[in-house]
């Protein structure tokens, strides 16, 4: 019997299940790599060639070449994971948040300020599918 | 005997720790959430716990993919903050207590809690940046901390009740360890929050609100909730929250609330603040 799902249908969000994290290992494991000081230099001075170290696929690869934290996710990336990406890159939860929402940084960290985004609330140009 | 005296729950937002570590804590922007912890940090240094048995979860830093425990409590003697992508923390080292975490560790297994045993790992901000909240920032942490980390990053996380029913085993393993110690119990993470995808942002406060009343007085009947609800009301992040039934399922039915705080925003994240203690 496949997994239960009950939490497919929330709208604008991907729970990391065991099928997600299947499909993300070698992505996740990358960026597990970049806790290592040396691992951060290396991926900085030529990020194609430390991606192709690892054995993940072309879509992953070019999801985070692109910084496109939606596709990372949808390719099986885990925001704990990712979060390695953007720290070594210096920027904070809230810039890859924002990134992910379509908000500029601005109109996102507004909104956070004025309480955020209210449970039922989504962009209206979002779907619902990111698995 | 040791006793479990007092809990406490927390948020541990990584960007309150670079606002400590980076001295912002006076600006506009972070002063009301750092005002909320003022009366906490008097507190605790009239409370002086020697043991503080801090539940958290770790972010992709002591444990990657290859290894994913539900519990696992650290019995190390001590634990370096970890590097999680900009170098570790200018915090101290943790201090561990393993005796009393090898007989914690002994006593719930036995009672049926299958906890994995750490004898060596780093923590990260989910466990530095509560210390650093109730502490500031002295050069040395001035109690012991025994770690448990629980599994709320891969799908699913233990059950509410589970963890409820765990604080309770865990109350009775502290209260059979023949040292005399004042042991606190923290939960940590939460509240609402969603860093994710296109809903990243979500805030709940009603719910928040209501978890905080629950918590408090009713927290049985709050085990009771499904993994489903917390990730649609407060976010998929704010699945954190059942790990503060570990805390509470450590303290007694009725509880003194010395101190309740609510704040939004840190960053992404409702921040929820309780000092519990035990009626002497």
């Amino acid at each position: 019997m496949a997994l239960q799902k009950p939490y497919a249908d929330i709208p604008g969000t991907t729970i990391f299940d065991a099928d997600q994290a299947r499909r993300g290992y070698h992505l996740n494991m990358f960026c597990m790599s970049l806790m290592k000081p040396d691992n951060r230099e290396a991926f900085k001075a030529d990020e194609r060639r430390y991606l192709d170290r690892w054995p993940m696929t072309e879509e992953q690869k070019q999801a985070v070449l692109a910084r496109d934290y939606n596709r990372m996710i949808a390719a099986g990336g885990n925001i704990y994971y990712l979060a390695k990406i953007f720290s070594c890159d210096g920027k904070s939860f809230q810039f890859a948040a924002a990134s992910m929402t379509g908000m500029t940084q601005e109109a996102y960290a507004q909104m956070m300020l004025s309480g955020g985004r209210a449970p039922e609330g989504l962009p209206d140009e979002q779907d619902n599918d990111h698995g | 005997m040791a006793r479990i005296t007092a809990g406490v729950a927390t948020s541990h937002v990584p960007a309150i720790g670079a606002a400590i570590d980076q001295g912002k804590t006076r600006d506009p922007y972070w002063a009301p959430l750092f005002d909320g912890y003022d009366f906490s940090k008097r507190w605790i240094a009239a409370a002086k716990p020697d043991v503080i048995f801090l539940v958290y979860n770790d972010h992709a830093s002591a444990f990657s993919l290859d290894i994913v425990p539900t519990f696992a409590i650290g019995c190390a003697d001590r634990f370096e903050p970890a590097d999680e992508g900009w170098g570790p923390r200018p915090v101290p080292n943790v201090i561990g207590a393993p005796e009393l975490a090898s007989h914690i560790a002994q006593s719930v297994i036995e009672s049926d809690f299958d906890l994995t045993i750490i004898n060596s790992m780093k923590v990260d901000h989910g466990l530095t940046v509560p210390l650093s909240l109730m502490f500031g920032q002295p050069a040395a942490w001035p109690c012991k901390v025994i770690p448990l980390a629980v599994n709320v990053v891969l799908y699913p996380p233990p059950s509410g009740n589970r963890c409820y029913q765990l604080g309770k085993a865990i109350r009775r393993a502290v209260a059979s360890f023949d040292q005399d110690l004042n042991v606190q119990i923290w939960g940590t993470g939460g509240m609402s929050h969603q860093l994710q995808g296109p809903r990243a942002g979500l805030i709940n406060t009603v719910f928040d609100q209501q978890y905080l009343d629950r918590l408090i007085l009713n927290p049985a009947e709050l085990a009771t909730m499904p993994h489903l609800q917390y990730m649609r009301e407060a976010g998929s992040e704010g699945i954190e929250l059942v790990m503060w039934l570990i805390m509470r399922g450590a303290l007694d039915e009725r509880v003194v609330v010395r101190h309740r705080f609510y704040h939004v925003p840190a960053s992404n994240t409702a921040v929820g603040h309780l000092i519990l203690e035990n009626p002497t």
